[in-house]
């Protein structure tokens, strides 16, 4: 967002010249505090709670959710998605189920699990790591059969064992196709977790938003949004950092065994 | 009055890092209505940038362009750049037909014979048949020619081709030069052509134009005075064809030489 | 290939198989999995009988309202982002901003304004499918090859001849993307807005049905969002063959 050499001037500008728009409009217009509440309260909002903690549980248990739904979710994921790719019969016995759940929205799995698992935490875990399994297997059974047979040939040529060109030639060649399927369950997962959590109640971001919705303190609901975007943004970065060490990693690895 | 005029043209421009590239240093030179005239040179003179210029898609460092005694300040209206990578140019969305008609629409003729008149020329390049294919549909010679075609719908009075039968296989490339020869003949179109291959530079031109290494510069001026209609085997069989290959060859791969 | 296909096809029938005579056999709890015959029955009964179809018919009207509605602003506003640079920089930091807000968390502004009505679903789908389809009408855009733009050039096209037969033509494949990847969020954002904020719709159906434990019902619901699902896939590939024959044919054999 921000280049190296250039700072985006115009785009900074009309962003806060919008954020000054709504400042006018709501102090303007006080009928529609409600709705808009005046940025400065929603700031002032913000700054209040991030100082008092008091969303902090809420933040908390959100973060919770999301990275044991998410983890878990990619565990199955990655594991199911190189077995079914990789073993053609395994893909033909689960293929058609597949195909068949595939097309139903994840969420709404969240009231049979809700009917199962009542309305706490394993709750909001279990429907995170299924609808993060989906994005996260798909991706890493295509990866895993789109290998190009050149490579797995070459593996062969080198008297490679099975195995071994399993984890030396399909695995990193399957890299970016899985890397893909994690980044896109990254935002899933989160979109999961707080749907369940509005409309399971108790705590959580997705909770304390709508409970400040119904609350009418709307500065905080907005207050709220706001961390709720910052930590999708912060998830977003530390998975692109993470992606690029690991991706160095493989490849320096697969150059120094073919060395 | 020619119908090309360079004047003294120059063109450099600046790379990434910020230093500047001298490509075109000084060239001059006149093409006459109707000529067939190559360019050859090393590889990496500056012919693609040249011909960019030529063709108002660049602007000139110094000197100017004139065509048909305008001087070029962008696309002139009856010319033509037949880019050198043909199968990015052509339009993926439309047929082999629709391609061709584009260069119609391009000229402003939108009427209901546009497409007879397409369909003849997808004939002359030898493609009858496969009007309604795609372009991902043909191979790399049917693709120049649907890009020769959509050019030649156009009728430009100035035809640029830059390398157009590089990247094909080399018996391609003899059809092709004969299909050429055989448009020029009808259509009487200038054309201006740029090859690393010598012997198709002297076999399709009337004249060719030897430039030197960047900041190029036309070191040489070769009329080839072999009879038309040309023949791929007699012609190219020919004594002198075999001298004047040999001494462009050497002008060209020794750069002292000036 | 039809081999493949019936070791899977036993596999299904099987897993059917054992559903119904494992609940039959009350090896499973009743109230959580009941007989998949019952599922199906009802299924079949609320059909036929419009009570499904009309649920579905609501969702998909606030879903088609808000997808539209996106790709009608996004993109145009897309073309222009990615053919000025100067608009995309001014914008850019504002897409930024509300890029990361995980769509869901729209559901108690879009309540605030719009209450429980349309509207509000209409909103929260607008907001969550912007982003896939700018984003992607922005790069179709900017990837277009400069030998292209070159053509055009050489040809002597005019600036609005150059974006009609040029620039629109070959951005397509990739707004088609970005217009694909919101279908699903289409979906999945209007099941989560009548879950959190509805009085009818198949989303509410379905969570209805869990609270009232009418446990077949909400099987039988999640079924028919499959299908919708399924549906709507089959009728975007539909258009897309038939809309951008030219790339769907490309497509085909990039993946052969």
């Amino acid at each position: 967002m921000n280049g190296r050499y250039n700072f985006n001037w115009p785009g900074w500008a009309s962003f806060v010249f919008l954020l000054l728009l709504w400042e006018l409009g709501a102090r303007v217009a006080p009928g529609y505090r409600l709705y808009l509440p005046p940025i400065s309260s929603v700031i002032g909002a913000l700054g209040q709670l991030i100082i008092s903690g008091a969303v902090g549980r809420h933040l908390l248990a959100t973060l919770e959710r999301f990275l044991a739904g998410y983890l878990i979710a990619a565990a199955i994921g990655v594991t199911l998605g190189i077995l079914l790719g990789y073993f053609q019969p395994l893909h033909n016995l689960l293929g058609i189920l597949i195909e068949l759940l595939r097309p139903m929205p994840s969420v709404a799995i969240i009231p049979v699990a809700i009917l199962t698992l009542g309305i706490g935490d394993s709750m909001i875990v279990a429907v995170t790591v299924y609808a993060g399994v989906w994005s996260i297997l798909i991706n890493t059974i295509d990866g895993v059969r789109h290998i190009e047979s050149t490579l797995v040939d070459t593996g062969r040529t080198f008297g490679l064992s099975r195995s071994r060109i399993l984890w030396q030639i399909i695995l990193p060649g399957a890299s970016p196709y899985i890397v893909t399927g994690l980044r896109i369950a990254l935002s899933i997962a989160l979109i999961l977790v707080t749907t369940a959590e509005m409309i399971a109640g108790g705590k959580g971001m997705g909770f304390y938003i709508l409970d400040e919705e119904r609350s009418m303190n709307s500065a905080n609901m907005y207050a709220g949004i706001v961390i709720v975007a910052a930590l999708g943004y912060t998830l977003n970065r530390l998975f692109l950092a993470l992606e690029g060490r690991a991706m160095k990693w493989r490849h320096g690895m697969m150059a120094r065994e073919m060395a | 009055m020619p119908i090309l005029e360079v004047q003294s043209l120059s063109k450099s421009y600046r790379q990434a890092g910020g230093e500047t590239t001298a490509a075109i240093g000084n060239i001059s030179c006149r093409v006459e209505p109707g000529e067939f005239v190559s360019f050859v040179g090393p590889s990496g003179c500056g012919k693609t940038t040249l011909l960019m210029t030529i063709a108002g898609l660049l602007a000139p460092s110094a000197g100017r362009v004139m065509v048909n005694g305008r001087e070029v300040s962008g696309p002139p209206a009856d010319l033509v750049l037949l880019f050198q990578e043909y199968n990015k140019s052509l339009f993926a969305w439309r047929t082999v037909l629709g391609n061709v008609r584009f260069g119609l629409e391009a000229r402003g003729d939108h009427s209901q014979n546009a497409a007879g008149k397409a369909r003849s020329l997808i004939d002359l390049v030898g493609l009858s048949g496969f009007e309604n294919h795609f372009p991902w549909e043909l191979s790399g010679g049917m693709q120049q020619r649907v890009a020769i075609a959509r050019a030649l719908a156009y009728e430009p009075k100035v035809l640029l081709m830059d390398e157009p039968f590089g990247s094909l296989d080399a018996l391609t490339r003899l059809e092709l030069e004969d299909a050429l020869l055989g448009l020029w003949t009808k259509l009487k179109t200038t054309i201006v052509f740029i090859t690393h291959d010598i012997e198709e530079a002297i076999y399709l031109s009337d004249r060719i134009w030897v430039l030197s290494r960047r900041p190029s510069e036309i070191v040489e001026d070769i009329p080839i005075d072999f009879s038309r209609p040309r023949n791929q085997l007699s012609t190219r069989a020919e004594a002198r064809f075999m001298e004047m290959r040999n001494k462009i060859y050497r002008q060209i791969s020794n750069p002292a030489a000036k | 290939m039809r081999a493949q296909k019936i070791s899977g096809l036993l596999f299904l029938v099987g897993l059917m198989l054992a559903w119904e005579s494992a609940s039959r056999a009350d090896l499973m709890n009743p109230l959580i999995v009941p007989h998949l015959s019952r599922i199906l029955g009802i299924f079949w009964d609320m059909l036929w009988s419009g009570a499904i179809p009309m649920q579905i018919l609501l969702s998909m009207k606030r879903a088609a309202m808000g997808y539209l509605l996106a790709a009608v602003v996004f993109i145009p506003l897309g073309i222009v982002m990615g053919l000025s640079q100067g608009t995309y920089r001014a914008l850019e930091v504002i897409v930024e901003m509300l890029r990361p807000v995980p769509p869901p968390v729209v559901i108690p502004v879009a309540l605030l304004f719009f209450g429980l009505e349309d509207e509000m679903k209409v909103f929260v789908i607008f907001f969550s499918c912007a982003w896939p389809i700018l984003l992607n009408t922005i790069d179709g855009v900017r990837n277009i090859d400069r030998v292209l733009l070159n053509t055009a050039k050489t040809f002597c096209l005019s600036r609005s001849q150059t974006i009609w037969r040029i620039i629109l033509p070959a951005a397509s494949p990739q707004i088609i993307t970005g217009l694909r990847v919101s279908l699903p969020i289409m979906l999945i954002l209007v099941v989560i807005s009548e879950m959190v904020g509805s009085t009818d719709g198949i989303g509410y159906f379905i969570l209805d049905a869990q609270r009232r434990f009418k446990v077949a019902q909400m099987y039988a619901g999640m079924f028919a969002l499959a299908i919708l699902g399924y549906a709507l896939n089959q009728v975007f590939n539909l258009l897309h063959r038939r809309l951008l024959s030219w790339h769907w044919g490309m497509m085909k054999r990039d993946l052969e």
